[in-house]
């Protein structure tokens, strides 16, 4: 198809922004470069993981404890969230009345909007007592779980929501005439026409539950050690960086932001995995 | 027949569990911020360190770092949005590229951007603490949000109005306006809704951006306090600042419904347009 | 669509020209006094800008957060005129000066419901280093003990360290926190948990029926009273901190701010202020 000049322009545009949008990823890696380079110029990269624990104040910078519990954190939280968002999304389309439904949607909205603060204000007095009295200390590694599957669910419920409202309504039209159930129409046809959105809505969440800070600095322990069960109390990758940047100097700051590459480093590898695991399905 | 009974009773379930525990947080939240509610708190500036006066100010500046976030991400989402849509091939280097750096821009921390729009937009640009700085750089942590449900709401737009439409001849521009973005409303306003309620609840990159001044902005190069990092403070710095900070959440909350249906009703009514469907 | 455009392009240019407009005619009337550093110190440095504004029109006090190390670094580079640092300065900052506007203590904290009412020094040391682990080992219930203690870096940390001896790799808490609200809560909501927090703070929480009781130190109460008489051995100050001699509203501020004049604020935010 040859454009017409007002499509050029449109096109050039178009080209200009999204550029831009690709530039603040790479001003933002630049930024943590720089402000890890002290440490990076001194110190292999290997330290990160052979030294015997995290006490930067003494010159100890293991991170591996940190990147499991982020790493743990993530993959528990998403595991919960995405079946329940999913659903939720199936129940607002497919399952409620019209009224029930637009209700329940803006309850999900109004979730999306609480600040991080408030769930781990919410999670600190109300969730982590009723798990300690399961078992002491009861702030852990399954309350960060748990706050963070909240925390992420209104994402994926939406965007799933988004997903589903756009499968042609000829495809549920023809599926009905062919007889199918409700839940045969729904995992034969609504949800794989929705499978890209919903993924994508998967891996926003995901990347909301990697940085997220200040629910699970609140809520998770802040101990660096390995998770030996659910129980055990945590330190996230964020959580650190937040709790020890105010009062870090010098080489102790460069090690944080150091933590904050190892970040974007594991992002990059879940975006890439998530995006092999999923063959998207396009037009033309 | 017993399959259909079984999915419909797990949904309903579902979505009773969660509107269950969101409801318990919420009630939490209006049960002990009701009390403090009133109009002298919306209007009146705080006073000693928050825990009494109102939160009038702080209102003020949070509308103000939100409308700067929104106006300055909402077109530029869209714009990238709909280039990788429908000027590039999905599999292009470029196409993978740019939507291969926005998911990892979701996934970066919020107190990194905190670090980094400080950086940048606060000593780099020279723009100091300011409600600009923390509009900006809420802009680009909401990005990755709209772009993708954009884009995911445009690709799920059928083929064939794509392909009729240039056997009428139609230029990309116009099919564009009058076709394809009135179909992608719902992932649009889905976006949306989702980039407001994470530009509102955003505390970490506001702490170091827009910064802690609770006076009355007097234009957007000024510090501002938002309502976030308001709750912040005075539930986890301020003693005593309890109370205040449950009705500072339930305002916010408040606030969100309001703009959320402001939002809802703008996109339903610009953007909607009756596309009859085959 | 093209009046949506217009309308938005209108409202935006509208807004950055009055922006623009405010900060023209703004500049040339006020003085602006920048303070950044520490969380602690950030609300009691509100509340006396605040007073020093109704005190000298034409002045502007913003007081922002980001940490005591962030304020005395801005404070040496010049990107603020004065830094808030909630701990005493370290040798390679003693080129900057300091001006101690409050003192904090520090007490060790109980949930109310403990029957143990006090701990000498070696049993603190022995929970903390975890050599005792229940409570039952100190008079109290049968129950594990959870060690709660602050991050590293945290002045109040390393003045607890300090007071008992210990090195930051003794200690093995099972939960750390960062600020003292997160602290109070922590304990508030585990019985059997111990922790350490600021006297002013825990003594108000407590007034206000929070359920932690405040634990004596060597016999000493735990109390704002006795930090201020100087009989309570655990306190930190909250400095702030300047490159050069303050000269100006800077000056007069940092003068306003080590006055009895403000007294008040510094305990209305449960500090204790340092007398004269």
């Amino acid at each position: 198809m040859s454009l017409s000049r007002t499509d050029r322009q449109l096109a050039a545009l178009l080209l200009g922004c999204a550029l831009l949008a690709a530039t603040i990823v790479l001003l933002i890696l630049l930024f943590l470069v720089k402000e890890s380079w002290p440490m990076l110029q001194h110190v292999p990269l290997i330290r990160f993981v052979t030294d015997a624990s995290w006490h930067p104040v003494d010159g100890l910078y293991q991170l591996t404890p940190m990147l499991s519990a982020t790493l743990y954190s993530t993959l528990g939280a998403v595991l919960l969230a995405a079946p329940l968002g999913i659903a939720s999304a199936l129940f607002s389309r497919y399952y409620a009345p019209p009224f029930l439904a637009g209700c329940y949607r803006r309850l999900i909205e109004l979730l999306a909007g609480i600040p991080s603060v408030v769930y781990g204000f919410w999670g600190l007095i109300t969730l982590a007592p009723l798990i300690g009295r399961l078992h002491p200390p009861g702030v852990s590694l399954l309350t960060g779980i748990l706050v963070l599957t909240l925390m992420i669910l209104p994402t994926v419920a939406l965007t799933a929501d988004a997903a589903l409202a756009a499968v042609p309504v000829a495809y549920l039209r023809g599926a009905a005439a062919l007889g199918l159930s409700r839940w045969g129409l729904i995992s034969g046809v609504a949800l794989p026409a929705a499978r890209s959105g919903i993924i994508a809505g998967t891996l926003l969440a995901a990347g909301r539950a990697i940085g997220e800070t200040m629910a699970v600095l609140m809520v998770a322990g802040n101990v660096v050690q390995q998770p030996q069960s659910l129980f055990d109390p945590v330190r996230t990758l964020t959580a650190n960086i937040a709790l020890e940047m105010a009062y870090a100097t010098g080489e102790h700051r460069a090690a944080l932001f150091v933590s904050g590459l190892a970040l974007m480093v594991m992002v990059l590898v879940l975006v890439g995995t998530a995006e092999l695991l999923s063959r998207k399905r396009h037009y033309g | 027949m017993v399959k259909n009974a079984l999915t419909t009773g797990v949904i309903w379930l579902t979505a009773a569990l969660v509107s269950g525990v969101f409801v318990w947080l919420l009630a939490d939240i209006i049960i002990h911020g009701l009390p403090k509610l009133s109009w002298s708190f919306l209007v009146e500036p705080p006073q000693n360190a928050g825990r009494s006066g109102g939160i009038g100010p702080i209102i003020v500046s949070t509308v103000l770092i939100l409308g700067v976030a929104m106006v300055t991400s909402a077109p530029l989402s869209l714009a990238t949005a709909v280039l990788l849509s429908e000027f590039t091939r999905h599999d292009s280097v470029y196409g993978r590229l740019v939507r291969r750096s926005l998911d990892v821009l979701a996934g970066v921390p919020s107190i990194v951007f905190g670090l980094f729009g400080n950086a940048f937009f606060c000593i780099y640009l020279g723009l100091g603490f300011s409600i600009l700085s923390g509009g900006l750089t809420l802009a680009c942590m909401v990005l990755p949000l709209l772009i993708r449900t954009a884009e995911e709401g445009l690709q799920a737009a059928p083929n064939d109005y794509r392909l009729a439409s240039a056997a009428l001849g139609m230029s990309r521009s116009a099919t564009l306006v009058h076709l394809l973005l009135p179909t992608a409303t719902p992932a649009l306003v889905a976006g949306l809704m989702l980039g407001l309620g994470r530009a509102v609840a955003e505390t970490a990159a506001l702490i170091f951006t827009s910064g802690y001044v609770d006076r009355m902005p007097g234009s957007l190069f000024d510090s501002g306090r938002a309502l976030s990092v308001h709750i912040y403070d005075l539930s986890m710095n301020v003693a005593g600042g309890d109370s205040n900070a449950y009705s500072s959440a339930l305002v916010l909350i408040l606030l969100l419904l309001i703009i959320n249906s402001i939002a809802l009703s703008l996109a339903n009514q610009w953007l909607h347009r009756s596309v009859v469907t085959v | 669509m093209k009046k949506l455009g217009i309308v938005v392009t209108l409202i935006v240019l509208i807004g950055a020209v009055w922006g623009f407009l405010r900060t023209k005619s703004d500049d040339t009337k006020i003085e602006k006094l920048v303070l950044t550093g520490s969380s602690t110190i950030a609300p009691l440095a509100a509340e006396i800008g605040k007073r020093f504004e109704s005190l000298h029109s034409n002045v502007q006090v913003d007081v922002q957060t980001g940490g005591s190390s962030r304020g005395v670094s801005d404070a040496r580079a010049g990107l603020a005129d004065i830094g808030m640092a909630s701990r005493a300065l370290k040798d390679d900052e003693k080129d900057l000066l300091k001006f101690t506007v409050a003192l904090d203590g520090i007490s060790v904290i109980l949930n109310k419901a403990n029957p143990v009412v006090a701990l000498n020094k070696q049993q603190i040391i022995d929970i903390y280093t975890g050599k005792i682990i229940n409570w039952k080992e100190v008079g109290g219930n049968d129950a594990p003990i959870t060690v709660v203690s602050k991050a590293e870096g945290r002045s109040t940390l390393e003045l607890f360290l300090h007071y008992f001896g210990l090195k930051n790799t003794d200690v093995k808490p099972q939960v750390i926190i960062g600020d003292n609200q997160q602290g109070i809560k922590t304990v508030v909501g585990n019985p059997d948990a111990i922790g350490y927090v600021s006297v002013g703070t825990a003594e108000y929480e407590a007034s206000q029926g929070a359920a932690i009781k405040l634990l004596p130190l060597e016999g000493i109460a735990a109390s704002v009273e006795n930090v201020r008489n100087r009989s309570f051995p655990l306190s930190r100050p909250l400095n702030l901190v300047t490159r050069v001699e303050p000269a100006g509203i800077a000056k007069d501020f940092v003068e306003f701010a080590r006055s009895p004049q403000v007294n008040d604020l510094i305990e209305a935010q449960y500090f204790v202020p340092v007398p004269h």
